[in-house]
Formats: structure tokens, sequence, C-alpha cells
């Protein structure tokens, strides 16, 4: 059953957004036989809130001066911001097949080069927070009212720059700072919790100084409302902390170590396509 | 050297309100004037020299130049990574200092030895490496790297006993001549061309006419400087205050292998091993063989 033949940027809502994120990101992984889709599942609802109902940012003038900034610190998930920014306008959504292709922009990490939309590069975990808190910063510094948006993975916080930039952000007070860890609770190789414990977590980061609001990552509204500024706390960062499942929309996939790496292929590709295309909201 | 560092950044900030100082927690007194009249472009980040490099970035990515500052390794090594995905391959104005280039930090001991930094931020593409070799050099590369796009990186030294500001102008990936002779060539970068200085001196003595040139700019490397010398004397000998693998011998070694002169070589650098001897930097430069002696032996040898 072929994809292509979706309808290009038919979404009205984050919802229906969120949906053909996930068809894209799934096909995109299947053409290039990369990994990660369960990856991009797990963030498909957060990445479709934010674009279409958060950030000010606009296909027309990519690099307006007081847009808002979004880094997706955790790259490997790049076929999901890919998938969005071609439905937000940025590339042509037939683009997207070149993902993972010999000559093409689209690197199964997240790229800048050629990419408009893009703010930053990354690939290696725990970069992104420190980059985004530099651009804050600067933000206050000249006195900017946009904010800057960062999406990190669960497992990327055992970096120490993670933390690093934590401590940075709240003793800087850079409340136009907002991370988003996408907390699946799944890593590379085990769980979170087999693997380096993060629990307890919210009160680590509250400790750190961050106003942290904990919400699920797939409910579209509570989303919505976490990354509101009226959720903010003046004079400090904003961590959402997002409970997700990994592989979210198909149902196999879900919550499986293995779906960090396997590519689907033949009739797992076209199990897990009927089952995305089955949740399409209704207009 | 620092000194003229900082104080051409203090320049350069009265005249450009996009430029600041970022700092991994280093430079005790240095930065007060800084401080005092720029208070919100001086950042400590702390001891978190991947924060720095981040944040700079993300300030970079906005607009700013920056000036990243630490000593030693801190600055380069412990935070390569972010200096080669973030910085480097995001083409931001940011440059990274390391204050203490090769044994200047002496008895301090190993950790504190930048004795590879040459080599390594050498082999990443599109930063620029300088090694200045006195104040005039300091001050001159702090302007131009301020002024270029991209990373830049500049290892600065303590005082040196040498003054260059006469042998002519300072441009970035174009040697200076600092002395002309007609028998071997001494190509030295950071303080240690100060040691090569003494090295021509002694040699002068004997009747061998040497010049001395500051490689002041690493990477882009001076080939067409290169080339030109290896046809004007006999011989060549480079001269770092840096492991010999890699740095600046290694970059005219390839010059020269590519190319049809014919001209005598021999690196004096350090050799592959870590300092564990204890010593200041004279000592530590006699002890591992990149002292103006080192560097006079190398040149007899080439010419016997």
């Amino acid at each position: 059953m072929p994809i292509q033949d979706l309808p290009n940027r038919a979404w009205a809502t984050s919802e229906q957004l969120a949906a053909y994120v996930r068809l894209h990101a799934l096909q995109m992984t299947h053409l290039g036989r990369s990994s990660h889709v369960g990856s991009a599942f797990s963030i498909a609802d957060i990445l479709a809130v934010l674009y279409a109902d958060v950030l000010d940012v606009s296909s027309d003038d990519p690099k307006r001066q007081n847009r808002d900034r979004f880094i997706l610190s955790k790259g490997h998930s790049g076929a999901a911001l890919y998938a969005t920014l071609a439905e937000c306008g940025f590339m042509a959504v037939d683009y997207l097949k070149n993902h993972y292709q010999n000559g093409s922009v689209l690197s199964g990490h997240i790229s800048h080069k050629g990419v408009p939309g893009v703010e930053l590069s990354t690939g290696s975990l725990g970069h992104g927070l420190s980059v985004g808190a530099g651009m804050a910063l600067s933000a206050k510094l000249k006195g900017e009212k946009h904010r800057v948006f960062v999406l990190m993975s669960d497992g990327e916080c055992d970096e120490g720059s993670v933390w690093e930039a934590l401590l940075l952000a709240s003793h800087r007070r850079l409340d136009n700072l907002v991370a988003v860890i996408d907390y699946n609770k799944l890593q590379s190789l085990a769980s979170v919790q087999d693997t380096l414990a993060l629990e307890p977590f919210n009160a680590k980061l509250t400790a750190f100084g961050w106003t942290v609001h904990e919400v699920d990552g797939h409910d579209h509204s509570s989303l919505r409302e976490a990354f509101s500024p009226e959720s903010k706390v003046a004079g400090k960062p904003t961590v959402v902390l997002a409970h997700t499942t990994k592989g979210k929309g198909v149902s196999f996939m879900e919550n499986k170590v293995l779906w960090h790496y396997r590519t689907a292929q033949g009739e797992e590709y076209e199990n897990a396509v009927a089952e995305l295309k089955a949740k399409i909201p209704a207009s | 050297m620092r000194d003229s560092f900082v104080n051409t950044v203090i320049d350069l900030m009265r005249h450009d309100d996009k430029v600041a100082l970022i700092t991994a927690d280093l430079g005790f007194g240095i930065f007060n004037k800084i401080v005092e009249e720029f208070p919100g472009r001086f950042i400590n980040v702390g001891v978190a020299e991947q924060s720095m490099i981040g944040t700079a970035t993300g300030m970079g990515l906005e607009g700013w130049t920056v000036f990243a500052y630490s000593i030693g390794n801190f600055s380069t090594l412990r935070c390569l990574e972010q200096i080669r995905n973030d910085a480097a391959y995001h083409e931001v104005n940011v440059n990274v200092v390391a204050s203490g280039g090769g044994f200047t930090y002496g008895a301090l001991g190993m950790s504190h030895h930048a004795t590879e930094d040459l080599s390594i931020l050498r082999a990443l593409p599109g930063v620029t490496v300088v090694a200045p070799c006195d104040a005039y050099e300091s001050a001159e590369a702090t302007r131009a790297l301020a002024a270029r796009p991209g990373v830049g990186y500049l290892r600065i030294e303590k005082d040196v006993p040498i003054a260059t500001k006469d042998a002519g102008a300072f441009t970035i990936g174009s040697a200076r001549r600092l002395r002309q002779g007609r028998d071997v060539c001494l190509i030295g970068s950071g303080g240690i061309v100060s040691e090569a200085m003494k090295a021509a001196d002694r040699l002068a003595d004997e009747g061998v006419s040497c010049s001395v040139v500051s490689m002041h700019t690493l990477s882009p490397l001076d080939e067409a400087l290169v080339l030109q010398v290896a046809g004007e004397h006999r011989a060549i000998v480079t001269v770092e205050e840096n492991t010999i693998h890699g740095g600046l011998g290694g970059a005219v070694a390839e010059i020269l292998a590519e190319s049809s002169a014919r001209v005598s070589f021999k690196r004096v650098g350090l050799p592959g091993v870590y300092s564990s001897i204890v010593g200041d930097q004279d000592y530590l430069r006699q002890k591992y063989g990149v002292d103006s002696e080192a560097i006079y032996a190398a040149a007899k040898l080439l010419l016997s």
C-alpha cells in the first residue's frame, strides 16, 4: 500500500499533522532502510503541537529575527522533524523520499545544511541545550521576546553536558528557554531505569532550578498548555517532561527497544502503514 | 601575550556591542576591566567547557562575535566535539582561546601542558588556527580572528623575550619573515620562536646565515612561503612546542613531500610522550628537546 498518494499539507489540526509525520517518518526510514523510527514516533505529537500551534515560525521567512527557535537535540529523530518541516511548507513533501539517500541533504541525524527551518545540526547527544541556552541568553542581552525550545531524549540526559546547561540556564534566569524531554523510558540498549536511572527525574530538574511540567507527551491539549507562555514562571527556565511511548502509533512497535534500530520492511511495513492510516483523525 | 589579547578584546568590545567574552571560570584578575565596563557581555559559565562552547555557538548563531577563554587543554580537548559539531559546522564567529600553550604552565604538570592542541585543531575543517609568537602578534591575531568569519583558535602564552612588530604587518595565513638569511630557514609557531631566534644568533656567530619565520597561522598554512623558502635555503627546520606529530612540522612536511623542492628538512618538536618530569617552561623545553640548543643542533645536522 503506497503512501505517496497522501495529500500534501492536508492537515488542519495538530492531531492530523502528527499522523502525517508518523506516516512520512515510517516511509522515510523504510525507503532509507534506516533506524530510529520508534524515536520519531515518540516525538511526533510534540513536534506537531509545536509547529501547528506554538512556535512562531514561518516557511516564508525561515530566518526572521523574531521567530521562535527550535532545536532538535535528539538528532537521531531527524526524520520526524524533516517530515514536520515539509508538512509546514519549509520543503517539498516529495523531497522527503530522499532521506538517507546518496546525494541528499536529509541525513539520518538532523542537519541544517540546505534544509530551511533547521536551526541546529545535531546527532551527538547533549549538545542542543547549551546552544539553546546561548540563543536564549542572546535574546535576553538584546531584549528580544522570542522563545527557544530544545527537544531532548531521556537517554541524552546521561550526558554531563546536559546538566552543565541546566545549571547555566537557571543561573542566568533564562525564562525564555523551554526544554522538552521525550521521556519514553527506553534508551539504546535497555530501559532508562536499567541503564542509568534518571528518577526521581522531576525532583532533579526542580532542584536544578527549572519549572517542571509533567505531561502526557501524546496528549495535544496537555502539551499545548505546557508550552503556553503562561505556563512559565518569571526568571526560571521551563522543562516539559513529556511521558511518551517509543514507537507510539504502531502497536507492534510500541515500547520496544528493537524499534530504536529496526526498519520496517515487507509485511511489517504494510501493517504499520495500515495502522497509521486508520488513525488519521477526520477533519 | 595574554595582556595584549585582553586589551584588544576590550578595544573590540568598545567598538562593537556584539562582541562578548565567555570563560569557563578562568582568567583570575585579567578580565576585571571587561567585567567593570561590559558586565552583560562577560559570561562566566562556571567550570563547564562544553557549556562554554555550546553557549558561545548559540550566541554566534545569533550574530555575536564570541571569545571563549580557558587555559591549557580545557578550552580545546575537553570540548572538542562542541568545537567541531556546534561551532565549526555552523560556521559561527566563535574564537576559542587557550592561554598557556606548550609548557607555559611548566611545573603545574601534564594536565596543564597544551602539547597536542595545534595538531588536533589543525585537523578540523574551517577552524583558523593561530599561535602568535609575541604580544604584537597576539593583539593582531585577536583583532583578525574577530573580523574573520568562522571559528578561530588562538593559542597564547605568557610573556616572551621578543618583539616582532617591526617585521611587517600581520595577516592571517601569511607567515612573517623575522630574519632573512641564506643557509637555513627556521620556521616556528608560537612563543618558541624566541628560541629559534636564539639559535639563529648562535648559528650566525658561527657563520651560518639563518632565516627565521613566524608561521603564526597553522591553518590555513602559508604554503607559498614554505615553497619559497625551500627554494632559497639548503635546509628547513620547523620549531614548535607541540607534539612532533601532525603540527607545524607535519604540515610543512606535507607540503614539501608533495613538491619538487630539494631541501633538507627536520622537525623540532616534542617527542610522542606525555611529560612527567617537573619543571618550569625553560627546563621542560630543554628536557624535551625543543630549546635553542636542540634547534641549533638540528640545523647543524642538516648542514653537515
